[in-house]
């Protein structure tokens, strides 16, 4: 339960650190939240780690009109607390809270959780649910890439060697927009075994007017429910209209866990769908 | 390959060369002798090590200690002098009876310090919530929050 032997570097700027991951088998070092107990295991055994705690550029969340641009090393306590997230993207704060516990949200990342890449983690689902873009980084340069096509399964970040995500940029939902995240697990702070996140917005006649949906936990990546989002555009809010929606999971891939089987799990997805489709709509009536 | 660290621990200042591989919790309890942060799961999932490094409750097993260069810490021997009077929140625990074997104690005390310090009057549902990445397995956990809301009297200058 110890980690293996590795080289360890603390670059003092991105350039710097950038060079360092021209190096053979790099690792870079975020929050550690994850990797540090992979390397406790000994899952990995990196010949060296190069630690970006200390890169000023990496930091902050910025929100600029509309657009939200997260440092890949903006902690998921930071996130949970801003208090201009909780105005214009409430869900994130909403979210985050259902991320492992206190001593883990004070160092874990979102860069770290999108180049971690569990299927049930909750910042990667919605990166997705608002079709985020990402910075990737390398010596040689920069390049932008759609969160769709950067996840590419379980613990499959696409970066190449010498390569690191950098910023995650996204635009917010209208002012007032209806959302929720809702997520099951075991005991609090535990891996989901499924989750579920909306934003919705609505017309001046109550009906829905924009959609996104997500579930997380079920296959190996986050998955929209494209063809519920459709069939809502137009609808107004019922009860029975989100069951039907949500019955979208049933052809989505889920694959089962010590926990919970891919029956079980897509149930569960198919019931916190349709309850955060609801909670979003209560939350714009008392609005 | 070694590499020099300078931090502060409970207000000293410390300067050890230490293997990159060497967890803050283990630097803590072996370099420097500190033994009353304690190491049960060793990845991040039991809460036991849990420390302040600047202000912030951290797993302990889960941050190199050449992370820590430059840092604050405080561990539970941080939090009062061995002679003088228990912490506030170290006497709450002592006084609903919080703790039995007290392995999970010191993650505990750390992570209502920094709770107290963000929330000087939480409700039970927050204590719990704050807890949560703490594990107990023998006392139950109605004392320790039974404690911390008395803490958080003490702190406030009430009477319990």
């Amino acid at each position: 339960m110890k980690a293996p032997p590795f080289d360890y570097h603390r670059p003092q700027s991105l350039p710097e650190a950038l060079a360092l991951l021209r190096g053979a088998d790099v690792r870079v070092l975020a929050g550690g939240q994850s990797l540090v107990p992979m390397l406790n295991f000994r899952l990995l055994a990196p010949a060296a780690l190069v630690d970006i705690n200390g890169l000023e550029e990496l930091r902050g969340i910025a929100i600029e009109g509309g657009r939200l641009s997260f440092g890949a090393m903006a902690r998921q306590r930071e996130i949970e607390r801003h208090a201009g997230l909780a105005q214009i993207a409430p869900i994130f704060a909403q979210a985050v809270r259902e991320i492992g516990h206190r001593q883990t949200r004070n160092r874990g990342t979102i860069g770290g959780s999108l180049c971690h890449l569990d299927p049930s983690a909750e910042l990667p689902m919605l990166c997705v649910l608002h079709d985020a873009s990402l910075t990737i980084q390398s010596a040689g340069g920069s390049r932008r890439v759609a969160v769709h096509d950067f996840i590419q399964g379980a613990m499959s970040p696409g970066l190449e060697a010498g390569e690191m995500l950098t910023s995650i940029e996204m635009e917010a939902w209208p002012q007032g927009h209806a959302f929720a995240f809702l997520e099951h697990a075991r005991r609090a702070g535990d891996y989901a075994m499924s989750s579920a996140a909306c934003l919705l917005t609505f017309d001046g006649q109550g009906a829905i007017a924009r959609a996104a949906i997500c579930v997380g936990g079920l296959g190996d990546r986050p998955a929209r429910l494209t063809h519920a989002e459709q069939s809502l555009l137009g609808a107004r809010p019922d009860e029975q209209l989100f069951a039907q929606v949500a019955e979208e999971v049933e052809r989505l891939p889920a694959e089962g866990s010590i926990h919970a089987s891919a029956p079980f799990k897509r149930q569960i997805a198919r019931t916190l769908v349709r309850r955060a489709l609801t909670s979003a709509c209560a939350t714009m009536v008392t609005a | 390959m070694k590499q020099d660290l300078t931090l502060t621990v409970n207000g000293v200042s410390y300067t050890r060369a230490v293997e990159p591989r060497v967890n803050l919790g283990d630097f803590l309890r072996h370099d420097l002798g500190l033994t009353g942060t304690h190491f049960g799961c060793e990845h991040g999932i039991c809460g036991a090590c849990t420390v302040l490094v600047d202000g912030a409750t951290l797993r302990s097993c889960l941050m190199f200690a050449v992370q820590a260069q430059g840092c604050e810490v405080t561990t539970v021997e941080g939090l009062s002098d061995a002679q003088g009077p228990l912490h506030p929140i170290q006497q709450a625990f002592r006084d609903q009876h919080a703790l039995q074997c007290g392995f999970c104690t010191p993650g505990m005390l750390l992570t209502v310090v920094e709770l107290l310090g963000e929330n000087p009057d939480p409700s039970e549902a927050e204590v719990r919530d704050a807890i949560s990445g703490n594990i107990c397995r023998c006392t139950g956990y109605q004392p320790i929050v039974d404690a911390a809301l008395q803490a958080a009297r003490t702190l406030k200058g009430g009477t319990r």
